[in-house]
């Protein structure tokens, strides 16, 4: 064997051991003992033991499962996919603008033309936050004005110059007629149009249903999805504005 | 009887301040009034549904008399004498044509006012008699199928956006064992001034808070109640900008319990702080009438702030939780106060740390179900950890004597809990409580030791809080960013522009008839 090439490890080097948990939704019987055996070897675990088999329920089964398997894995064949920025933890990124920035982090947050979906925003930007992550209100350092729901183009803008906003995040969650491409372009360009570019502030978007590659098309920085949490928010705000602040990014922009 | 041996006259002084600190706000709240008291006025008295965008008749209606004649009169006078004026005795009809601008509302004065306030008030008690009606229905269910045969009583969260999905999962939990089933409400509805209407299938991460869906998992939780011999309660939200419509709605579709905190909206979700307390009050008076016990959000506080230093905070928050319940009519038996299990696990002795707190809330409110909350910020993908700081976090439980058990996920930091996480987190329950169920009898700290001093230390900080409390003013304290570590100040925050001072005529028959439930002895 090659030094790239490992199996998973139980108490021997080479064992292959896994052990896995699952429910199948079949009462517990024999023939249900039977599937668990069936699926553990469809996944590659041959041989494969239950453990451990609990029926929950009328008809639900849960089973642990122990057993070789025989996929091996080539450490030379593995890609990861690089973050295009480090994911930092709250005490770092709170530090990082503390010692570079030397001040708080000031960020505006809109829902913007009629939609009055707020959940996103909300929870990016309220204490609360989402999925068990606070919210950017909760960081010392960034000073937070959330702005709410149908905020009009022109207030936000209004307000950003007025805070001295370093990012301006947009939260879209209708479609409508393209109502979200509609309204982060326009806001997109009421920004540069207020703002000389080496003070514009940082244009954030997010929504479920936006692409995150859309950025340059829409006019802004940066686009964040579904499921994007307050600290990956939190970590880009950080990269593009403190550490990785290239001079040229504001005056290309 | 004591286990901490705590100093009653320290104690006696805690909540002397508690009241000091929680008077002031108590009196700004009977003097001002907020669309969501007035909708809650309008939906006991029989107002109901939405237009087809989902805007429910009572907003329109409030909005119309708001634009008419303002807040500060109440609404239940302008409605009352146009609908007399009108001839259109049906309020929902009387907010259709309002919403279509064919009617004009003025406070009414001479026998007009008298003849209002005498319909506006039997339409209200109507409302009120129908909430007492609920709350008998729900004494009757319990004398039959009788309370869970345990304390802690087992408390457990669906929470999957489909109220469809959620009755089946609740059934089944409540067939493992569940005594109490909450549904998680949808992200951000907290922050709508307005309620949904009907039933709902998509949510948030949870299922929205609707009359509809009220009715629906009730009436689940009732056929389920029959089947496992005990009376499964149900718990939902009374927070946010709609907190005295949900209350009511809650009182009307007999829920049992509701997350009901006199803070959590200000810090958590930045509501203004007068519209919260203002809200708060009528809609624990509601909760008072209708027998639903509330449980309080001190645990949220742990979340942000560490659980050590905080300690004292979640004292302080508790006592002010008491004296604004009981000040609007709530008994001990419905105090429901929050606390919880949020000790980094890698500090030395935290279990004993977390004893001496969790005793703390125990002996000082003796009388009240505490709700006792797991482990959340110390949890991680780690399962079979987390497995095990859920066991320590039950044994706590079993220990000090809570009353509401909210059952820890050894998956909370991963995913909505899958069925099985559910089963393998109530086995967890099941082997403490029957493994050591008593134990609290033979638990009795060391006189001078580590537990005793320990709470004898956060009740003195949290009498030192009060102290400070009671000389800035509880407003002020909370500007200053005294709880958790927001700021907010009274002129500040979500739905301020629903909130009015009471002029001089304001009536509102629902407070009326509360207020004076209230001082019956």
């Amino acid at each position: 064997m090659t030094g790239s090439i490992v199996r998973p490890y139980g108490d021997t080097t080479g064992d292959g051991m896994v052990q896995m948990s699952f429910t199948l939704p079949v009462p517990l019987d024999k023939r249900a003992e039977g599937a668990a055996l069936q699926l553990a070897g469809k996944m590659g675990v041959d041989p494969a033991m239950v453990v451990h088999a609990k029926q929950m329920g009328a008809g639900h089964t849960f089973f642990v499962i122990y057993g070789r398997v025989n996929h091996l894995v080539d450490l030379s064949a593995v890609r990861v996919v690089e973050r295009d920025f480090p994911l930092l933890a709250p005490k770092e990124i709170n530090q990082l603008i503390r010692q570079r920035l030397r001040r708080r982090l000031v960020v505006v947050g809109a829902c913007i033309g009629t939609d009055a979906h707020t959940v996103g925003i909300d929870a990016i930007l309220n204490l609360k936050g989402v999925a068990g992550e606070k919210g950017l209100e909760y960081y010392r350092e960034f000073a937070v004005v959330n702005l709410g729901a149908q905020v009009s183009v022109p207030e936000l803008v209004e307000r950003a110059r007025a805070e001295r906003a370093d990012a301006v995040l947009v939260s879209q969650v209708v479609t409508q007629r393209d109502a979200h491409l509609l309204n982060v372009r326009e806001m997109a360009a009421a920004v540069r149009e207020a703002f000389p570019a080496h003070r514009r502030p940082l244009l954030v978007v997010g929504g479920p249903r936006f692409d995150e590659r859309m950025a340059g098309e829409l006019g802004v920085d940066r686009i964040f999805g579904r499921g994007t949490t307050p600290r990956e928010v939190a970590s880009y705000l950080v990269h593009a504005l403190v550490t990785n602040r290239p001079a040229q990014r504001r005056a290309a922009a | 009887m004591s286990k901490l041996d705590l100093d009653p006259a320290l104690v006696r002084r805690a909540r002397r301040l508690a009241r000091k600190a929680g008077k002031p706000v108590v009196d700004l709240a009977r003097g001002h009034t907020t669309v969501s008291v007035e909708r809650a006025v309008l939906r006991l008295a029989g107002v109901t549904g939405a237009d087809p965008d989902g805007i429910p008749w009572v907003n329109h209606l409030v909005d119309a008399v708001v634009a008419d004649v303002g807040l500060g009169h109440g609404v239940a006078l302008p409605v009352f004498a146009a609908a007399a004026a009108s001839g259109v005795d049906d309020l929902t009809l009387l907010a259709q044509k309002a919403a279509a601008g064919s009617v004009r509302f003025e406070v009414p004065t001479g026998r007009a006012a008298t003849a209002a306030r005498r319909a506006a008030r039997r339409s209200v008690a109507a409302g009120i008699r129908r909430i007492d009606r609920r709350r008998a229905e729900r004494d009757r269910l319990i004398r039959r199928h009788g309370d869970p045969k345990q304390r802690p009583w087992i408390y457990l969260i669906v929470a999957t956006g489909d109220i469809y999905e959620d009755i089946g999962q609740a059934q089944a939990a409540a067939r493992e064992g569940a005594d109490v089933i909450a549904v998680i409400r949808s992200t951000g509805q907290s922050l709508l001034d307005y309620v949904p209407e009907g039933a709902t299938r998509e949510g948030f991460a949870g299922t929205y808070a609707t009359q509809e869906n009220f009715r629906l998992m009730r009436a689940a939780l009732d056929e389920v109640s029959a089947e496992v011999g005990r009376y499964v309660r149900l718990t939902n939200y009374a927070s946010g900008l709609c907190m005295p419509e949900i209350a009511t709605l809650a009182g009307l579709e007999r829920l049992d319990m509701m997350l009901n905190d006199s803070m959590y909206g200000i810090l958590f979700r930045d509501i203004n702080p007068i519209r919260t307390f203002v809200d708060q009050r009528f809609s624990r008076q509601i909760h008072a009438r209708a027998g639903i016990i509330i449980n309080t959000g001190e645990d949220n506080y742990l979340t942000t702030a560490d659980a050590v230093e905080a300690a004292h905070t979640v004292t302080v928050s508790q006592l002010l939780n008491e004296y604004f319940a009981h000040e609007a009519g709530l008994a001990d038996w419905q105090l429901g106060l929050g606390h919880a299990f949020e000790i980094d696990p890698d500090l030395p002795e935290s279990f004993r740390l977390e004893l001496a707190h969790a005793l703390l809330a125990r002996e000082l409110f003796p009388r009240a179900p505490l709700k006792w909350m797991p482990p959340t910020r110390h949890m991680t993908g780690d399962v079979f950890r987390g497995n095990l700081l859920d066991g320590f976090f039950n044994l706590a439980g079993v220990l000090t004597g809570q009353g509401i058990l909210l059952v820890g996920m050894m998956t909370e930091a991963v995913a909505t809990p899958w069925l099985s996480d559910r089963d393998i987190a109530l086995q967890n329950v099941r082997y403490v409580l029957n493994a050591c169920g008593g134990l609290r009898e033979d638990f009795v700290p060391a006189p001078g030791g580590f537990i005793q001093r320990r709470a004898a230390t956060v009740l003195a900080e949290a009498v030192e809080l009060l102290e400070r409390i009671v000389e800035d003013g509880l407003l002020t304290a909370i500007a200053e960013g005294t709880f958790g570590i927001m700021k907010r100040p009274p002129d500040q925050g979500k739905g301020l522009d629903g909130v009015a001072r009471h002029e001089p005529d304001y009536y509102n028959p629902a407070t009326e008839i509360l207020d004076a439930h209230r001082e019956t002895p």
